[in-house]
């Protein structure tokens, strides 16, 4: 509960520092406000607590999932330099649209409630709008956001028609009493058709939010069109809290009716994981590959919702920490690239290996733990939702389908690594690197390795 | 604690070889890899060859909650598979001081750094280590072939890099499946799949997950499509790691993951693999014939051989299994110095083409002799190497059908042809534009070829000094299989 309080008034602060001459003190000072938000959030592990008449739990599910989206915007953060460097005008309205984007997705994984979930997704949405938008004079920026707030909205409106449905069939927001009513509602009637509906139209919205197929049209436009450093964020915490709030909500609300939306459930994954592995193979812009990647990755954290069981939080969790750490160095790496040499395409990497071996190296880390490649955390995110999954000895051919589609995946992440390591570079400028930013870097791969050989750091939390 | 010291050796080696700058890494790399062997060695008089138990064991818990362990030891065989890794690899290092490859550190660092996966796969005893070591062996390698490699090297390279995962993958799917049967709180320990009793319908098709990760790595036919072009490309010392040691992880694995944990799936299964491997001995045997390139008629011959030790140690006897244990060896060590000897031509000619070779006898006699001892083991003639493990081998096979033994046994005559042909065009004749000034091995080149020809002898003589090592372990696994 403070870290929501603390990142909401640490916004505001924000907004007035961004009042004085020198810019180059905001990105420390956020720096420090994130520090303390994740500090203050630990003092809450294995101390449950539910605030505001029951609309907000605090246990040790949302302190963990808090962290961990804590962090991964401290880890992205030190690749907004170029920002600072630029003197963007705007710099500490983005840096306080980040907290309070933040402020919605630590609702989003401790609500207890329909309307906190609500407005959750909404704090942390039109947070994101703008900063689709954030790069004014770009023509593919513009278009991010207009079509990520058009098509949002939509969504945002079918998922409040979901609730809505819900609470007229069960009459309460509260995610408790909804489990407890389900049970006077009965196999037949309006009623049960209402309930019925309103799962599915909730499952659709957040599906939405969390780029699950049949509803990632936006993804790949407005991954690519958003300023990179922003795309970091979207596809990393907005990702996290989007499957942490859906799996919260299908444990406490709909347990009961887990035959009602299984099917549809497992449907949205097994299309998530084909339009995600197979879209991203035939992309040849690196950034809009990652856009796909990031679906596909939805896909397998789904597969740790389909799997509905006591093991499911566990990976949701592992999952959500190793794919964070991963796309916050690809993206990092690609934001110095795009910078200097103007472009996002697979090419644009060439010679990197031989100009900046650390570049390099970081995301050789970061694609072999996308791909799910032992040494690295990507495997052991794998092989945990794999196992969860596999407790129902039905589910196998889900497994063997994210097999196959997991080899797809090495071949478009390992392109980005030949064309490093084994194409020689177009002109053989060395990329600048910040200080800060190489030592994050060094930090996240790291932070990679380590959890792929011992996972039980993270994965023994919840 | 011996097994440990023996898995992290290389691994600390190769970070320490990363900060050497320029072509002091491979002094380095040489020294470090010759502690390993020594380390190997020490581990061998620790041994106690009289047990077929894992020994020199050590077991620390990993990801506890799951039940997994870091589980690591050595069996007889196990033991086997790390002499010859800690043989060879010291060899190929060697093998490479006349070449001056680009950035030396990372090229030694990433050879030292597979061998800890290579010896991992060897002495893991606990299935997800085993899949964590057989991908980190592969990692490693994927860098060397296609960064040192030759000019087709990114497609050939990568084609292999994604064939071997995926069929890996499945090997991780039908492990977490095992590990998911196993009673109470799971364990992947080897012994607790050894345990597991699952109907015959779910050990077919966990037969086959596991069956095309093994197979695509040995490989065997249809699974090696991957092979010829990736050593044809791979620089000379990674062509030697992947077939001197890494295509023996595939016939481990099948000796220590798939007979064991699955014996009703591999009795429903082993007349299919039989065939697959019969047809790949006889089919890769006369594509070898056709071959002009040295170093791809080797790996077609490579083919040939393994096909072979498959179909030996799918018979599930204990001559088939001795065979295919020895054989390994002895192929590491024939296949090992046979590229060794194209690499030397190569290095002096420019080219592998046999045509445009010839006479090379007349101005290298040692060569000559070298390259005779090597070629003559791997066609498995009496005395050498070779003709132990085919030996035991064929009647392994004959045992098990006569037919197919039959088949198999053309092995030995494709493999005088082509072979047969191979030396009497590259080494006799009239010399060649190219041949005109050969000239014979440097000392250096000695040091790497006389060791392996002294294993050809030492096998092909006193076999039982190896079979008697394995000999337990096997009869330990058939045990387990007939149970």
């Amino acid at each position: 509960m403070t870290s929501i309080i603390l990142l909401s008034v640490f916004g505001i602060i924000n907004l007035f520092v961004g009042f004085a001459k020198n810019k180059k003190v905001l990105l420390p000072l956020v720096l420090l406000f994130l520090l303390v938000v994740f500090g203050v959030n630990l003092l809450d592990w294995n101390d449950t607590q539910s605030y505001f008449s029951n609309m907000l739990t605090i246990d040790n599910y949302a302190v963990a999932f808090t962290g961990i989206m804590t962090l991964s915007t401290l880890l992205l953060l030190p690749f907004s330099q170029r920002f600072v460097d630029e003197a963007d005008s705007n710099l500490a309205e983005y840096y306080s649209l980040l907290l309070f984007s933040l402020v919605g997705s630590v609702m989003m994984v401790s609500y207890e409630n329909l309307i906190m979930l609500f407005i959750g997704i909404e704090i942390l949405s039109i947070a994101m709008y703008i900063l689709a938008g954030s790069d004014k004079r770009s023509l593919r920026s513009n278009e991010a956001a207009l079509k990520y707030f058009l098509m949002g909205s939509f969504f945002t409106g079918i998922m409040l028609f979901g609730i809505v449905m819900i609470y007229g069939a069960t009459g309460t927001f509260s995610i408790a009493e909804i489990s407890a009513a389900q049970a006077g509602i009965g196999p037949d009637g309006l009623m049960n058709s209402m309930f019925v509906l309103g799962i599915l139209v909730l499952v659709i919205g957040i599906s939405f939010k969390i780029s699950a197929a049949p509803f990632h049209f936006w993804a790949p436009d407005v991954y690519d069109g958003t300023p990179t450093f922003f795309t970091a964020f979207m596809s990393t915490v907005v990702k996290t809290a989007g499957v942490a709030a859906f799996y919260k909500l299908m444990v406490a609300a709909f347990a009961a009716a887990y035959t009602t939306w299984f099917p549809t459930l497992v449907a949205i994954t097994v299309l998530t994981l084909v339009v995600g592995n197979i879209g991203a193979v035939i992309q040849t812009s690196f950034k809009r590959m990652m856009a796909y990647s990031s679906i596909s990755h939805a896909g397998y954290l789904l597969m740790a919702l389909v799997a509905f069981n006591e093991a499911s939080d566990a990976s949701i969790l592992f999952y959500s920490a190793a794919y964070s750490t991963a796309t916050i160095a690809a993206f990092g790496v690609l934001k110095m690239v795009q910078d200097q040499r103007n472009s996002a395409d697979y090419e644009a990497f060439n010679g990197l290996g031989k100009t900046n071996p650390l570049l390099a190296f970081a995301m050789t880390v970061s694609m072999m733990s996308l791909a799910g490649i032992p040494l690295t955390a990507g495997f052991f995110g794998k092989f945990f939702v794999f196992s969860a999954v596999l407790q129902n000895p039905d589910m196998l051919w889900l497994v063997i389908l994210a097999v196959i589609l997991a080899a797809v995946g090495i071949y478009y992440y390992f392109r980005v690594v030949i064309a490093m390591y084994m194409q020689p570079a177009a002109n053989e400028e060395e990329i600048e690197v910040g200080s800060f930013a190489s030592f994050t870097l060094i930090f996240i791969t790291i932070l990679t390795i380590l959890l792929g050989i011992a996972p039980a750091l993270v994965s023994e939390l919840i | 604690m011996n097994t440990a010291l023996l898995l992290f050796w290389p691994a600390l080696a190769a970070l320490l070889v990363l900060l050497i700058k320029g072509q002091g890494a491979k002094k380095v790399a040489f020294v470090a890899a010759l502690v390993e062997f020594a380390l190997s060695l020490f581990a061998l008089s620790a041994f106690n060859t009289q047990s077929g138990a894992t020994q020199l064991a050590l077991s620390l818990p990993w990801i506890e909650s799951a039940g997994i362990s870091f589980s690591i030891g050595m069996d007889g065989i196990s033991l086997l598979m790390v002499l010859l890794t800690t043989f060879l690899v010291p060899l190929i290092i060697l093998s490479s001081y006349k070449h001056d490859y680009k950035n030396p550190n990372v090229f030694y660092a990433l050879i030292l750094f597979m061998q800890t996966g290579l010896i991992g796969v060897f002495v893991a005893m606990d299935a997800f280590l085993f899949y964590f070591m057989w991908e980190v062996a592969l990692i490693p390698i994927y860098f060397i072939a296609a960064v040192w490699g030759g000019t087709d090297r990114i497609r050939v390279t990568f084609k292999f890099f994604v064939y071997t995962i995926f069929g890996s993958l499945f090997m991780l799917a039908a492990f977490v499946y095992l590990y998911l049967q196993t009673p109470g709180t799971h364990s992947s320990d080897v012994n607790a799949f050894y345990q597991l009793s699952l109907s015959s319908e779910s050990q077919s098709w966990i037969f086959w997950f596991l069956f095309i990760a093994f197979a695509i790595k040995m490989p065997i036919f249809p699974f090696h499509t991957w092979q010829p072009d990736t050593y044809t490309e791979s620089p000379a010392q990674a062509t030697m790691l992947l077939s001197g040691i890494m295509l023996k992880m595939g016939i481990y694995g099948v000796l220590r993951w798939l007979l064991p944990v699955v014996p009703f799936g591999v009795s429903q299964w082993d007349e299919v693999v039989l065939v697959l491997a019969i047809i790949g001995i006889v089919y890769a045997s006369i594509i070898a014939i056709r071959q002009r390139d040295l170093k791809r008629l080797i790996a077609y011959s490579s083919i040939a051989h393994v096909g072979l030790i498959a179909a030996g140690i799918f018979t599930l006897n204990e001559q088939g299994l001795q065979g295919g244990v020895i054989q390994m060896l002895s192929h590491g060590i024939n296949v090992v110095g046979l590229f060794f000897i194209i690499d030397i031509i190569f290095s002096r000619t420019n080219t592998r083409e046999i045509t445009s070779l010839g006479g090379i006898t007349q101005n290298a006699k040692g060569l000559s002799i070298f390259f005779m001892i090597l070629m003559l083991g791997s066609v498995a003639l009496p005395l050498t190497n070779g003709f132990v493990g085919e030996f035991l081998l064929l009647s392994g096979v004959f045992q098990y059908n006569a037919w197919f033994g039959g088949v198999a046994g053309l092995t030995i005559i494709l493999g005088a042809v082509y072979m047969l042909r191979m030396f009497q065009g590259v080494m006799f004749g009239t010399k060649s534009e190219l041949t005109e000034n050969f000239t014979d091995l440097t000392l250096n080149e000695k040091a790497v070829l006389i060791p392996l020809v002294i294993m050809v002898f030492w096998i092909g003589l006193f076999p039982n000094t190896f079979l008697s090592i394995s000999e337990p372990a096997v009869n330990n696994l058939l045990s387990i299989i007939n149970r």
